[in-house]
């Protein structure tokens, strides 16, 4: 049983939240363990850190790449990230002339598996409305400047298929091992709307 | 279907505004909510379609104006209760309880 809420302040969803938990759980439907190991899952264990890894292989690995762009569901799952939100994946590639962007405009479809759960903003009216009509105005938002000679694509993202971008491997880098390489990948840089970070 | 929710191109919202250290949820219902979804999910037989379908019949008002796992909520209680594992009078009759103390 969850802990019952003290004072006056508990919101309208939380309550209602709170009524079905008890509810369902009282009618065997449901198991508050079961739930709260979903909770820690997605706060502590499914992340960016995930798809960090599989950046920073393709990025030592020029093998590995070329699977990770010809069949990213099968490449991400050798790390054994897969699963829910995840069954079906593209990665694109960002190069010197191609900068890539990812969108949900519809709502929030994102890759669980390899960036955990997406953040408020991805999810928010305004990168919904103008990742597709004004990415590069989005992208000096997020402080990513790029030259006019630099095309970029906005994916738009389905329940169906779910995109992760492959950022550029930063210079001065060539000296780095894999694991000091994937503390360089944040999770905006695998949505798209910034560059994986300098060492 | 054609609404609210389809909102790629759609001028005036403002600027993107991200947050510095977000937190996997920003309230602890909001991670109930999530787990809730990925449970009733299973035993109550809908599918992502299903979901989302209901989430694009949110008033279009009340769209703009809740947050996200709100719109979870909205959705799965419509799942639940077109299948009967749940109905409105028992939902309601539970929050008062709870409004009034009760367990």
């Amino acid at each position: 049983m969850p802990k019952p809420h003290q004072g006056p302040a508990e919101s309208d969803p939380a309550i209602r939240v709170r009524a079905l938990e008890a509810i369902l759980t009282e009618k065997g439907l449901i198991d508050p363990k079961a739930l709260d190991a979903l909770v820690d899952t997605y706060e502590s264990k499914v992340g960016p850190r995930n798809g960090a890894k599989v950046v920073a292989r393709a990025w030592v690995d020029p093998a590995y790449k070329q699977r990770l762009l010809s069949d990213a569901t099968a490449a991400i799952k050798e790390f054994g990230f897969s699963g829910l939100q995840g069954e079906d994946m593209v990665v694109v590639e960002n190069t010197p002339d191609v900068h890539n962007l990812v969108v949900c405009t519809l709502c929030s479809c994102y890759p669980w598996p390899t960036l955990g759960l997406p953040p408020v903003w991805y999810k928010s009216a305004p990168y919904r409305a103008r990742a597709v009509s004004d990415p590069r105005g989005v992208l000096k938002e997020f402080g990513t400047e790029l030259p006019e000679t630099v095309e970029v694509r906005t994916w738009d993202t389905t329940a169906e298929l779910r995109y992760l971008v492959l950022p550029e491997r930063p210079p001065g880098t060539d000296d780095m091992t894999e694991d000091q390489l994937a503390e360089l990948v944040t999770r905006d840089s695998m949505i798209g709307v910034t560059k994986a970070k300098a060492p | 279907m054609n609404g609210i929710h389809d909102l790629g191109g759609m001028h005036g919202l403002g600027p993107v505004v991200p947050e510095q250290d977000e937190p996997v949820f920003h309230e602890k219902w909001e991670g109930r909510a999530f787990a809730l979804f990925a449970s009733t999910f299973v035993f109550a037989g809908y599918t992502v379609d299903e979901f989302r379908h209901a989430i694009e019949k949110i008033p279009p008002a009340h769209y703009l104006e809740s947050s996200y796992y709100e719109h979870w909520l909205f959705a799965f209680e419509e799942a639940l209760m077109k299948r009967g594992f749940v109905t409105r009078e028992e939902l309601d009759a539970r929050i008062a309880q709870l409004k009034s103390g009760g367990p």
